[in-house]
């Protein structure tokens, strides 16, 4: 919290936050329905990303580099297949996306737009 | 859950207890100013309109002047007139009747005989509101008789990831209790629209989701702007954004996940509970002016590059995800929720902790920019065109 401003009170540290401390944070899942998550820093190829999901910590191997902001796929996501970000489509796969991989604008598009 | 609030004559709870001195065009706007400075929780505005406008800009302003002035946090208007202007302190007077029966008072500059003499009434004036809603006492309300806007402005990347998923988890929470969520900003839901429709909870609905985007896109056109091609943005992409769609839902999140209710015009009141879309402009302080005329009683609003704004009738809370930001411009920003950013705390947690914070400025406690007095003359009203 910032230094002499407590937005919210601080509250006891739990194991779990203590865990959550330890192995740090650095993805970030919006909604659970989500096949994609948004790196919060920079991942080199082989690192691992970390998010918080239903209250646990999950981990997912990067196999591609990740800049700052940029998404990876959850899962394997097959061609024209729905790419979900806030619970919500996004884009559809332009080509097999593999689990830990960059997702962007190289292998997703708009969705086709229904009638 | 639940807040004390004030209750009007006209049924609705306001969570302030403002005397509004209202100008009905520009010319009055000085003269509200100071009678509004003499008068201790008395709050005026800046209106640019009222005068040389066609029919279609002075329907828009008598529409967000009324709006205002049957705010809920209004106790009492008293309504400043010039005596020759358009829009004419009689017409606006009916048009505030027919939005709310709370107290009300009309001078005119030229019947009073200038400047000193409307002081010297509007404050005595003044001073009995004041006196009159300095009596009223709180009481203890549902949290369904809550209006929350939510606006997102100057944003980056951390407004889309974290800010308004968060406000997005307030909007839910707020609409599973009863109360009403209202988002806006027209041209930022261009590339969504689609999305938004199949949310929304009426082929009606659905049908003027995709109405509302197609005629701002079009009046945009008119005047040579287009705003869906090149989206998003070399900028956009760089940031990690791939569609127009992710986009447009990082702006739009802020209004969470539930059914659309109703699409809302400009400034006008909400007919329903629940989440609703005011169709406004992009432009952040025109968006809030809608807003609280259409009967927010408080804005959430979030943003990554820091933003002063605030409100002359309801409370702007602003937020963020940036912790540089939050730090730069800590005597404007309210809220600091890098912790998510960093994975330390999660959108659910801290959003539930925000409608708390969000009961206990109901309840009085202000925002920053209550107390340093920003958005004193922040109101801006949407334009369809010059003046006359």
């Amino acid at each position: 919290m910032g230094e002499d401003v407590a937005p919210f009170p601080s509250r006891k540290t739990s194991i779990r936050r203590r865990l959550m401390m330890d192995k740090k944070i650095n993805a970030i899942l919006i909604h659970s329905n989500d096949n994609v998550i948004t790196a919060t820093e920079s991942l080199q190829t082989g690192s691992v990303a970390r998010y918080q999901s239903d209250q646990e910590i999950a981990e997912i191997t990067v196999i591609e580099d990740i800049p700052k902001f940029h998404k990876i796929a959850l899962a394997d996501i097959q061609e024209s297949d729905p790419v979900y970000k806030y619970g919500q489509l996004i884009g559809e796969a332009m080509k097999t996306i593999r689990k830990g991989s960059h997702v962007h604008d190289h292998n997703i598009a708009s969705p086709k737009r229904k009638p | 859950m639940e807040f004390h609030g004030y209750k009007r004559p006209d049924g609705k709870i306001g969570i302030r207890n403002h005397v509004l001195i209202l100008p009905t065009v520009a010319c009055a706007n000085e003269t509200c100013r100071i009678i509004a400075e003499n008068l201790p929780e008395a709050v005026s505005m800046v209106n640019q309109n009222g005068c040389g406008e066609v029919e279609g800009n002075r329907r828009i302003t008598q529409t967000v002047l009324s709006g205002l002035a049957a705010n809920p946090n209004v106790f009492g208007t008293l309504m400043i007139g010039l005596g020759c202007e358009l829009n004419q302190a009689e017409e606006m007077s009916r048009i505030i009747r027919s939005k709310t029966n709370k107290p009300l008072e009309v001078l005119l500059i030229q019947e009073e005989g200038g400047t000193l003499n409307t002081l010297n009434k509007g404050i005595r004036i003044g001073q009995d509101f004041v006196r009159q809603a300095s009596s009223c006492q709180r009481e203890l309300f549902d949290i369904s008789h809550l209006t929350i806007g939510m606006e997102c402005g100057g944003s980056d990347s951390t407004s889309g990831l974290v800010a308004n998923p968060v406000i997005g988890r307030v909007s839910d929470l707020l609409v599973d209790r009863g109360g009403t969520a209202m988002f806006s900003e027209t041209t930022e839901i261009i590339g969504a629209e689609h999305l938004l429709a199949q949310r929304a909870a009426s082929p009606e609905v659905g049908k003027e989701i995709f109405e509302i985007v197609e005629r701002r896109e079009s009046h945009l056109r008119s005047v040579g702007e287009d705003v869906r091609s090149g989206q998003p943005s070399p900028g956009n992409r760089a940031g990690g954004l791939s569609t127009i769609e992710e986009k447009s839902l990082g702006c739009i999140h802020k209004g969470g996940t539930r059914p659309i209710m109703e699409v809302v015009a400009y400034a006008n009141d909400p007919k329903t509970k629940g989440l609703v879309i005011m169709d406004t402009p992009g432009y952040d302080v025109v968006s809030v002016t809608a807003k609280v005329a259409g009967g927010c009683q408080l804005i959430i609003f979030t943003t990554g590059r820091g933003n002063p704004i605030g409100n002359p009738i309801a409370p702007v809370v602003k937020v963020t995800a940036n912790r540089d930001t939050f730090h730069k411009m800590r005597d404007n920003i309210d809220l600091d929720f890098s912790e998510v950013l960093e994975g330390r705390r999660s959108i659910e947690e801290v959003g539930n902790e925000v409608l708390e914070e969000v009961i206990r400025i109901a309840n009085g406690k202000k925002t920053k920019a209550e107390i340093y007095g920003f958005g004193f003359t922040e109101t801006v009203m949407s334009r369809i065109c010059d003046y006359v």
